[in-house]
């Protein structure tokens, strides 16, 4: 039988604020177990939360990204569950009224994009993290966590294939990069991602029984933990079974889905209203404020990429994609304007390959884009060709120096002598005779043999434009 | 409505409550009697009421986004029925 896969994502960012949703201690990562863990995040007696107007104002930010509409007026909940890194027995959350209502973005994936529906992001605080491995008898619970504001955005159901569900959660982990509300560090658990997985039979309509699947904290391992569920779901309704509606944990290291048996008696959660807390009423004022603070949004910057430095519609979508891309672009192009599409066939070349290569992040490339920048203008006004530059781009990623302290030192410089290359020309037209006849019987594919031979006479510093032309002329 | 005294133990075990068979009949009873004075707001018409969030007519105060809390992590391990190495500690979890 043919399977339809049917993907919803639930992502939760952790809002980047410097004090928590509901108390002013400190958000900072990595701290000394339990010292930003206060009264308030402890759940101690007589404490009351006190909201963050900075949660709120990020929050709009998002919807307003997603064309979302804005709740004005929301209200936050009591989801009551227990677990020990959960101090007070309940989160605060928000189910009702949350504040962001339905909004949508669209994904690109090849040449087709397809829109898809977010239907509400609301907010609420993170827990706290249980530690199993730190004593054999008991488990270690540090409460620094607890208390972060997070943003859950649950996407409707509407991818169809695990590479639609990694296409949707990097448009969104780039969304609020460049909203500058989350800082996506995945590894530190700050941009999290739980997928919803069905399959139903082609063209049928109802949706099958979905499983959760928790505990991915990478695109590599979005991608393989949703086809490895579809694949167990797809066998156990072949053989007649049911599949049942679970929470299923993804362990990358076994590369498996198992159930999490204890979530199910506790899915009753008795949400209500919190009456400490107040339901919050956005000014016109206060929303008037966040759409000012609005950044450039990835499709504007895309579009302005387009229109100001005439850059292709794929090479723009590429840049645009990742705000610290689109960010060492802006900031190669500063000193070369004129360069705009070698600037971006550099970034998305050679940086980007090698990157690849070494495993790193932008962020961590051992070439700024002010060094990159050098480098190109250096093609541009024609002292190395593009074949040399990659040399040269090689040893400044080995720490070589900079592009002109390497050109320098290795004398890479083009040789734009006329005479020089001409006498080299010369030299080989009179050594490869039986070439020459060929070519001027129209073999022009004998061409590219004369200009490897000057290249290699040059070591390559020849100015291929100029190698080009001279041969031509002499030969033709 | 009304609840049946299987949904009562089921609330209780949700809640990490132990209830007797004898304390089970009369929180029945007792839950049941306060469902069925709630139960008068129906005979109220109450389309196009807005539900009631808080029973205040204001709404949430925001705070600035500042840091001022101390690290008084000493001060509240020193009430908790165990810690170590700065964590506090609980019976084993497994997940």
């Amino acid at each position: 039988m043919e399977w339809e896969t049917v993907i919803g994502l639930e992502i939760h960012a952790q809002l980047n604020t410097k004090s928590k949703i509901f108390s002013s201690a400190s958000t900072q990562f990595g701290a000394k177990p339990n010292s930003q863990a206060c009264a308030v995040d402890l759940g101690l007696p007589g404490v009351l939360p006190v909201l963050n107007k900075e949660v709120v104002s990020k929050a709009v930010k998002f919807g307003l990204a997603v064309d979302a509409h804005i709740n004005q007026r929301n209200v936050f909940d009591r989801k009551n569950y227990f677990y020990p890194d959960l101090p007070k027995g309940y989160q605060i959350s928000q189910l009702d009224w949350p504040i962001v209502g339905e909004g949508e973005i669209e994904i690109t994936l090849g040449d087709k994009t397809k829109v898809i529906g977010v239907t509400r992001a609301h907010l609420e605080e993170d827990a706290g993290k249980s530690i199993h491995d730190l004593y054999d008898d008991y488990t270690a619970v540090d409460l620094n966590r607890a208390g972060t504001p997070l943003l859950e955005i649950v996407s409707e159901p509407d991818m169809r294939n695990a590479k639609e569900a990694v296409a949707y959660a990097k448009k969104i982990h780039a969304l609020v990069q460049y909203l500058e509300i989350c800082d996506g560090n995945m590894q530190e658990g700050s941009f999290r991602c739980d997928a919803n997985v069905s399959i139903r039979p082609m063209g049928q309509e109802k949706l099958g029984t979905r499983a959760e699947l928790k505990n991915i904290n990478s695109f590599k391992f979005l991608e393989r933990a949703i086809n490895l569920e579809v694949e167990r779901q797809q066998d156990i309704l072949e053989e007649g079974g049911e599949v049942a509606q679970e929470t299923r944990l993804y362990d990358a290291v076994k590369h498996e889905t198992r159930s999490m048996r204890s979530k199910e008696e506790a899915n009753d959660y008795r949400y209500f209203p919190d009456p400490d807390l107040l339901p919050v009423e956005i000014s016109d004022e206060l929303m008037a404020q966040i759409k000012q603070e609005l950044p450039e949004l990835p499709q504007e910057k895309k579009a302005r990429f387009i229109a100001e430095f005439g850059l292709s519609e794929y090479d723009a979508d590429v840049l645009t994609s990742q705000k610290p891309m689109a960010d060492y672009f802006e900031k190669m192009i500063v000193n070369n304007a004129d360069h705009a599409k070698l600037c971006a066939n550099w970034i998305m070349g050679e940086l980007s390959a090698s990157l690849n290569k070494h495993q790193l992040e932008l962020l961590d490339a051992p070439i700024t884009a002010d060094d990159l920048s050098l480098l190109v203008n250096r093609i541009g006004d024609d002292t190395i060709s593009g074949k040399i530059a990659k040399d040269v781009f090689k040893a400044m990623w080995d720490g070589e120096g900079s592009a002109d302290e390497i050109i320098e030192a290795k004398g890479l410089k083009q040789m734009t002598d006329t005479g020089a290359i001409e006498a080299i020309v010369d030299e080989i037209i009179a050594n490869n005779q039986a070439q020459v006849e060929q070519f001027k019987s129209g073999n022009e594919k004998i061409l590219g043999f004369f200009v490897g031979q000057a290249m290699k006479a040059t070591q390559g510093k020849a100015n291929p434009k100029l190698l080009n032309e001279m041969l031509r002329s002499k030969l033709g | 409505m009304s609840l049946s005294q299987e949904q009562v133990s089921q609330i209780a075990y949700l809640a990490r409550l132990s209830l007797s068979k004898s304390q089970l009949e009369s929180n029945t009873k007792d839950l049941n009697n306060i469902l069925n004075l709630a139960e008068q707001l129906a005979q109220v018409n109450t389309d196009n009421i807005e539900p009631m969030a808080h029973p205040l007519h204001m709404s949430q105060r925001l705070r600035e986004d500042n840091v001022s809390e101390k690290d008084q992590s000493e001060l509240f391990q020193s009430i908790a029925p165990q810690t170590g190495k700065d964590h506090y500690l609980v019976p084993t979890v497994i997940e």
